[in-house]
């Protein structure tokens, strides 16, 4: 287990480097800089140049910006007047994750429960149902089902409020907008997952052991069912974070997302670089969570990885 | 001279009630193809502190019918559509689920054919055993994971305390049997049913666990039903034999009866593909010609006559029934009916068919 958690952090560390690389490249290679919008002189630029160090050769640069990563440092926003990016995401980024950690709970527990439930009554009614949400959920865009949701709830029926991000109340459409296609994915995976195992041998030695249904679900068809789908949480809270970029916008949420739109429009290298190196790590950070909770759970690779080291 | 040819059917074969019958069960499977009549009538019965073998090719109903015993059938697409299966007195095709919950496990352990998928991967072995004790017996978990450790030392599982926690992927095949039987033997059932419980091991593992299972019937004087297709595994098992063709019984008989005087020409063909070590020269196996019949329409008369050397006109248009012809001996074919006029002598020779 210790030489598997060793594996998977080494990968996120190169991952993490290969994304603060690449960035840098694309970041140079789209033509504009920080300063091709606005009006100066050329003396003017020239000096705000020197002061971002962009008149140093690429190399120069690139180390800098390692040497400064390193030491966690993602230095100061060009178009946010001396603001550190540092700064920006301490002071922005917590909304983002309320928004995110909610989204992301409410669809895991209500998507597992829902494939849950239509597995065990696969062919009824509640099994369609089910399956109806999760084809809904999987192809309308989240941001189309913000608009809807906005509209009929918000601006027609008045139930919630259609945007900013004061009361609880304010979070409950925003969450489950962002949410909806996490929901239905981890849905139709526990699913299909559950009836798998519900076929499985063990589940008949269970039963030939005079165990009731629902111990038999609990204990022995969702404990196994789930470990695939766990699998999939990681790429999920990607789309988790990324989605909070339209949401965000959408509900005029005040997070992190914004900025980070905003920063490649700008060509704000600085909080480009930042926002970018901060997202990567989250996602890298979750699928090697992700990667550790599952060896934990499945037996199969905790012990046997542990008898390997 | 008076013969013992009767049409008897479902005769009681002693006096006292058996432990288990089953009479005239009848079990189909509705696919999209069509209804599989996998069970066509199968009526055997096992006594107390007997051990009862069920033999016969795949694909003739064995499991089907002693799942139908536990209420394993999964339905759909099966559905038991007739006969009883009477239980210590109770009619287990009558009883709720909630009441078959209580004989699953406590009164009734299943061992399965494939011991590799038979676990939960993701519970340690002793829990799952425990899980079987606390079902069914009033005790709290120290005492039921301790009597947990004990079944693995009594299936002979070598370090049963360190065993009893690690999961199945860390046992061996016949390590995992050998949990499977302590696990139905949790409760200490009166019946114990064992479906091919050896096939899927290598040889030598295979004669382990045959003699655990032996070991185990003798010691807790347990009824036995064992399914298996290794006729060798019979004769050291089994002190009765039930012969299946094609979802139904033709022919079922105490072990010396069924190996030294067979009457079914399909038992004769079973035995003669045997490989035999008494014989010096290696003769060939002979492996029965032909094939099953269909069970989507089984044939209305002997299913086994397409394949029968001894096939009569008869076979073919008519089924044959259950005949007791000797003590706790009962056959079905019409070679023994009293209409056949060498019946009497075909029954002296044990219906052996002239070697080809
Ligand atoms: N779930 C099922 N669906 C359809 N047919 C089945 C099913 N289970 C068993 N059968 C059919 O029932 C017949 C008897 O099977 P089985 O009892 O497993 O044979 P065996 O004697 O080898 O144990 C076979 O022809 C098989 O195809
Ligand atoms: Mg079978």
């Amino acid at each position: 287990m210790g030489r598997y958690i060793l594996k998977r952090f080494v990968f996120m560390l190169v991952s993490m480097w290969v994304i603060v690389t690449a960035c840098f490249i694309l970041m140079n290679a789209v033509p504009g800089s920080p300063f091709t919008t606005a009006k100066m002189t050329p003396l003017v630029r020239k000096q705000l140049e020197q002061k971002y160090g962009l008149d140093k050769p690429l190399w120069q640069q690139y180390v800098t910006l390692l040497k400064n990563l390193l030491r966690g440092d993602l230095g100061i926003s060009i178009r946010e007047r001396g603001r550190s990016v540092n700064g920006i995401i301490a002071s922005r980024f917590p909304v983002s994750l309320v928004l995110g950690t909610e989204a992301l709970a409410f669809a895991v527990t209500t998507g597992l429960a829902l494939g849950v439930i239509a597995s065990l009554y696969r062919g009824k009614t509640l099994d369609y149902i089910a399956i109806i949400i999760a084809i809904l959920g999987v192809s309308v865009p989240n941001f189309v089902v913000a608009s809807v949701l906005q509209y009929v709830l918000g601006a027609k029926l008045k139930l919630l409020p259609i945007a900013r991000w004061e009361s609880p109340a304010h979070h409950i459409l925003p969450a489950f907008a962002l949410g909806l296609t996490t929901l239905a994915t981890m849905a139709r995976m526990m699913r299909s997952s559950m009836l798998e195992v519900i076929n499985q041998d063990y589940v008949r030695t269970a039963k030939a052991k005079g165990l009731t249904p629902t111990q038999i679900t609990w204990r022995h068809c969702i404990r196994n069912a789930i470990l695939p789908v766990v699998t999939i949480l990681g790429p999920l809270i990607a789309g988790i974070t990324t989605g909070t970029l339209v949401v965000e916008r959408m509900f005029g949420i005040p997070g992190l997302g914004r900025y980070f739109v905003d920063s490649i429009y700008n060509r704000d290298y600085p909080l480009i670089m930042g926002t970018t190196v901060f997202y990567s790590a989250i996602l890298l950070l979750m699928t090697f969570l992700v990667d550790v909770a599952y060896g934990f759970i499945d037996p199969r690779i905790r012990l046997a990885k542990g008898r390997a080291d | 001279m008076e013969t013992a040819i009767e049409g008897k059917a479902f005769a009681p074969s002693s006096g006292e009630a058996p432990l288990l019958s089953i009479e005239d069960l009848q079990v189909s499977f509705y696919t999209y193809a069509g209804e599989v009549h996998a069970v066509r009538g199968v009526s055997y019965s096992v006594k107390k502190g007997s051990s009862l073998a069920v033999v016969g090719e795949s694909g003739c109903g064995k499991t089907v019918t002693v799942q139908s015993v536990m209420r394993l059938i999964p339905t759909p697409p099966g559905r038991i559509k007739g006969g009883r299966i009477i239980f210590k007195g109770k009619d287990i095709l009558a009883l709720s689920e909630k009441e078959m919950q209580s004989v699953r496990g406590k009164e009734i352990g299943m061992i399965f054919q494939d011991p590799m998928t038979g676990l939960n991967p993701t519970m340690n072995v002793g829990s799952q055993i425990v899980e079987a004790i606390v079902k069914h017996q009033r005790v709290d978990k120290a005492t039921a994971w301790e009597k947990a450790v004990k079944m693995l030392e009594m299936v002979e599982i070598p370090n049963p305390k360190v065993r009893a926690l690690q999961y199945p992927h860390q046992y061996s095949g016949g390590m995992r049997q050998r949990a499977m039987i302590a696990m139905a033997l949790a409760c200490e059932p009166d019946l114990l049913i064992a479906d091919e419980p050896t096939t899927s091991l290598d040889v030598t593992i295979q004669s382990q666990i045959l003699d655990l299972l032996l070991e185990l019937q003798e010691r807790l004087g347990m009824t036995i039903i064992i399914i298996t297709h290794n006729l060798g595994v019979v004769a050291r098992l089994a002190n009765e034999i039930v012969v299946m063709y094609a979802g139904k019984v033709v022919e079922q008989g105490t072990s010396s009866q069924i190996f030294y005087r067979p009457l079914h020409p399909y038992t004769h063909a079973l035995l003669r593909s045997v490989p035999r070590l008494d014989r010096k020269t290696r003769t060939a196996l002979a492996s029965i010609p032909g094939t099953p019949p269909d069970l989507f329409v089984p044939p209305k008369g002997c299913a086994f006559a397409p394949r029968c050397p001894r096939a009569m006109k008869v076979c073919l248009e008519a089924d044959a029934f259950p005949m007791e012809l000797e003590k706790e001996h009962q056959v079905s074919c019409w070679l023994y009916h009293e209409s056949n006029p060498r019946a009497a002598m075909e029954l002296e020779k044990g219906g052996v068919a002239i070697e080809r």
